[in-house]
């Protein structure tokens, strides 16, 4: 390479650090965002001299080849998926298209490292060992993050929603882990152009990835998304060291380590060690017998028609709107818009406390409220909001359950116990809309139903918020 | 020192920085943040076109053709959808 490709190279790096810096703050996040995109262009531009670094292909000494009009090709396939994808995805399933844009990512850098391992155990350059480390833990990550993703994907598509065990699972996935490790032991020390033995290990990889995404359950889906994310960063920097690439090692690495911190502080906000999200298949086994399930005959519920919840909340000072996964699902973004709007117009003060968890990705909510033009400074974090609760006259919650279950800090033996939840039960009065009486995804019975100061409001979130938007434009 | 040292240095380092640059970032953000981190490493698009500018052999090339489409998906597809959730981060209209 070059100093002026290296050059080049290394101020796009920069441009990706200054990119991520960028997106931490609302203000200047599409410009960051935009800025990464921007050294991503760059970075392809300045490939274009690096292509054909063996004697046949070198596209400057010996011109076009069937290899680089298929590679324009690929690119304006890649290109269309993408923009498809990115264009008509409705915001509520944003998620899985994050997940799948991670799983092809992923499924890239396996093939990339395993293409290479291909070149080399064939030419005379030979492997050497750092070069055998580095592009089996590509494979290796690549593949398992590529096969979780599209699992991840269908789940929370809804095709595989409940989480998937059976008696010695972990015990398997660790025979299957150990077999993969044994393998790539094998292939570093002694058979460092065996072939036959990476296959089994490339296909045991992708086998490993389903098997250890499908028995967690949907709602733990944002951990693995964020989990895998961080897995491809990784598997995309041993790729930067087996070609030798400095930007694709830094890149791979930013995002490795922070999508690494991002999965941590999920689960803390959770209150679970990554661990128990990975192998506790949480909501499955142990919580249809928890401690939950006393308190289903131990409270009467009571429910509340739409006029009089209106009635509630045309009076009150202060509204607390406390959105879940639920409002994604019924699509009631826009009417929750409308009916603050309404509320506001009255003289009511209102907030809406987001959890870091509500939803199926970090922050999902504050995507799908930001798209129904909802300003940003009136969505509230979970630590601004809770001092304040006592104050609050009317708390409704939208299609939440867990994140305001006080279970959380009320019952020792409750699996979510010590998770920080957004204190809903304080509020004056709680109105919680919900289409049913079944439990949460994690499977829990919701201590709040039961308080006094709860009323349910049962039905579709979003014809139950056109009830209440007419009701208030009545009174 | 030899090269792969230094290139060692560099992904340690690479590692801190990451840490340190989303370490403040408000919960509201981790949506974009996930995905536009997810758009970067879709630079493995690279990594694609360099080996199957070299791939010789019909297996090489149709497995680096499907890098290539992963790769370009994953960088496209990646950064367009952050901006088109990103867009919509509007403080209110005074």
């Amino acid at each position: 390479m070059s100093p002026f490709i290296a050059i080049i190279f290394i101020a796009v790096a920069v441009l990706f650090i200054l990119g991520i810096k960028l997106l931490g703050s609302p203000k200047t996040a599409r410009y960051g965002n935009l800025l990464a995109a921007f050294g991503m262009l760059i970075a392809l531009a300045a490939t274009i001299p690096l292509l054909g670094s063996g004697e046949e292909t070198s596209l400057l000494k010996h011109g076009w080849s069937l290899n680089y009009t298929l590679m324009v090709v690929g690119l304006v396939i890649g290109l269309i998926i993408g923009a498809i994808g990115a264009y008509s995805v409705k915001m509520t399933a944003m998620p899985q298209m994050v997940a799948l844009f991670n799983g092809v990512g992923g499924g890239a850098a396996a093939l990339v490292a395993s293409l290479e391992f291909l070149r080399r155990a064939n030419s005379p350059e030979g492997i050497t060992t750092f070069f055998a480390i580095t592009m089996l833990f590509a494979t290796l990550i690549g593949s398992l993050s590529f096969s979780g993703s599209l699992v991840a994907f269908s789940k929370l598509q809804g095709y595989l929603e409940k989480p998937h065990t059976f008696p010695g699972q972990n015990i398997l996935n660790g025979l299957v882990l150990a077999v993969i490790l044994g393998l790539c032991v094998y292939l570093t020390g002694w058979a460092t152009t065996n072939s036959t033995a990476f296959v089994v290990m490339f296909s045991l990889a992708l086998v490993f990835g389903v098997a250890m995404v499908m028995p967690i359950g949907g709602a733990d889906m944002p951990v693995v998304i964020s989990l895998l994310n961080s897995f491809t960063g990784l598997a995309v920097a041993a790729d930067g060291f087996t070609i030798n690439n400095i930007s694709m090692i830094v890149a791979g690495t930013l995002v490795g380590s922070s999508g690494t911190l991002l999965t941590l502080l999920m689960c803390k906000a959770m209150n679970r060690p990554v661990t128990n999200v990975l192998f506790g298949a949480f909501g499955s086994t142990k919580s249809s017998s928890g401690a939950g399930a006393a308190h289903v005959g131990g409270g009467t519920v009571k429910p509340i028609q739409a006029d009089e919840a209106a009635l509630l909340l045309g009076n009150a000072q202060q509204v607390v709107i406390v959105p879940g996964y639920g409002m994604a699902v019924a699509q009631a973004q826009h009417s929750v818009r409308e009916l603050s709007d309404e509320l506001s117009k009255r003289g009511v003060e209102v907030r809406f406390a987001i959890h870091p968890v509500a939803g199926r990705m970090p922050g999902h909510m504050n995507v799908l409220l930001a798209e129904a033009n909802v300003p940003y400074d009136q969505l509230c974090e979970m630590d601004a909001i809770n001092p304040t609760m006592d104050r609050v006259d009317v708390c409704l919650v939208i299609g939440a359950n867990d994140v305001v279950n006080p279970a959380a800090r009320e019952e020792k033996s409750s699996p979510i116990y010590g998770m920080p939840i957004i204190e809903a039960d304080r509020a004056k009065t709680v109105i919680v809309m919900k289409r049913s009486m079944a439990a949460g995804f994690a499977g829990i019975e919701n201590l709040l139903f039961y308080k006094d100061n709860t009323r349910m409001l049962f039905g579709d979130a979003k014809a139950s918020l056109q009830a209440l938007i007419t009701a208030v434009k009545a009174s | 020192m030899s090269t792969e040292i230094l290139v060692f240095f560099i992904f340690v380092l690479a590692i801190f920085l990451g840490f340190e640059l989303i370490s403040k970032v408000p919960s509201m953000l981790h949506t974009p943040l996930m995905s536009g981190t997810n758009a970067i490493h879709g630079i493995i698009v690279l990594g694609g076109m360099l080996v199957l500018a070299d791939a010789a052999s019909t297996l090489a090339v149709a497995l680096g053709f499907v890098a290539v489409v992963f790769g370009s998906a994953n960088v496209f597809g990646g950064f367009m959808v952050t901006d088109r959730m990103l867009q919509m981060f509007k403080k209110k209209k005074k």
